[in-house]
């Protein structure tokens, strides 16, 4: 093969697309992510000097002890040329830099609520509404249980009647499958709805 | 700390880049898909060791964020050795598919939609 083409071997690499698993601390987000992933979820750690600050002289860091921020992360092999990440994004509302950075180029997000606590994902539904970033709500019912409909929970947050509200178990995969599909949906359902008014879905690729 | 999304630890990981905290090119995200050359360009120079597992991690295409968990580094410093090696010709890199608002791309949709119904 000496002087062959190099593309020949080099192997095609597939298209990727991410969703975001947002919500408060505790929620259920690791645990969506492992339930459907196909590998264990895998997490990395990034300084929070060299993430969330503008810190152009690192002289003498390697000696201080620095704040990290773990991101998890799964994968979902949608076909040979097309791969979905899913990422757990870091709960705490400090950490809204890094969401920015996460949410670019993201299809969209679910916000998973504790269905017992449900302010601590307040600040992510806020995120993605303000920055029309599109969302499902799953409402994880830890021990299976749902005290209440979909609709008490879309009332009581407000949510407009596009957002789809799920009941879920992040320890289930086909309950994280079907919200994953709900948003997808959501997603196509949005697209086609902008087509119908004549003003989107132009495909000039 | 509230407890699971911090720690501490040592920012020793930029040693590996010379001190170098950011990247020289903007190529690379989390799900940009990094693929050794293979086979390598004549005359490349030498990779150093933390370049060389990457390479190997790479043989098959594989995500930035999926390189960093597997090398236990963190993104940024992988991100920076992976500039190195893209100017050195021993890597291609694919940005991750362009998402829109504006044109939502139902082609794409579809896909996701049938590979999570298989799930
Ligand atoms: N009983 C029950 N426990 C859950 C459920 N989802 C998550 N957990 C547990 O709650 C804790 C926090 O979940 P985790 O996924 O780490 O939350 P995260 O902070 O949002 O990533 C873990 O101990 C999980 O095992 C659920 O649906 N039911
Ligand atoms: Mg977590």
């Amino acid at each position: 093969m000496a002087g062959s083409d190099r593309a020949a071997r080099t192997p095609t690499a597939p298209d990727t697309v991410k969703i975001l698993i947002a919500g408060g601390f505790g929620v259920g987000k690791t645990t969506m992510v492992g339930s459907v992933s196909e590998i264990a979820p895998l997490r990395t750690e990034e300084p929070l000097t060299v993430a969330g600050l503008d810190v152009d002289d690192l002289a003498g860091i390697e000696e201080k002890r620095a704040t990290t921020v773990a991101l998890d992360f799964g994968r979902i092999t949608i076909g040979p040329d097309l791969v979905l990440y899913l990422f757990g994004t870091p709960g705490q509302q400090r950490f809204w830099f890094m969401w920015d950075d996460l949410a670019v180029g993201a299809l969209g997000a679910v916000v998973l609520l504790d269905v017992r606590r449900p302010r601590a994902s307040f600040a992510a539904l806020d995120f993605f509404e303000r920055r029309g970033i599109p969302f499902v709500v799953g409402v994880n019912g830890f021990f299976g249980r749902h005290p209440y409909p979909p609709e008490r929970i879309r009332d009581a947050l407000a949510l407009p009647e596009d957002v789809q509200v799920l009941l879920c178990d992040a320890r289930e995969r086909g309950s994280c499958r079907d919200v994953l599909l709900a948003l997808i949906d959501q997603l196509i359902a949005a697209a086609v709805r902008d087509d119908g008014t004549g003003r989107l879905t132009r495909r000039t690729r | 700390m509230s407890g699971g999304d911090t720690g501490g630890r040592l920012v020793r990981p930029f040693t590996l880049t010379g001190g170098r905290t950011r990247p020289s090119r903007a190529d690379f995200t989390l799900i940009t898909t990094v693929t050794a050359v293979d086979p390598p360009p004549e005359r490349a120079p030498r990779p150093q060791p933390e370049q060389l597992r990457i390479l190997r991690m790479c043989a098959e295409p594989v995500a930035v964020a999926e390189l960093a968990a597997r090398l236990d580094l963190p993104v940024s410093v992988v991100v920076i050795l992976l500039c190195d090696l893209l100017e050195a010709g021993r890597i291609t890199a694919r940005a991750p598919r362009p998402v829109t608002r504006t044109t939502p791309d139902l082609d794409l949709l579809e896909k996701v939609r049938d590979g999570l119904g298989r799930l």
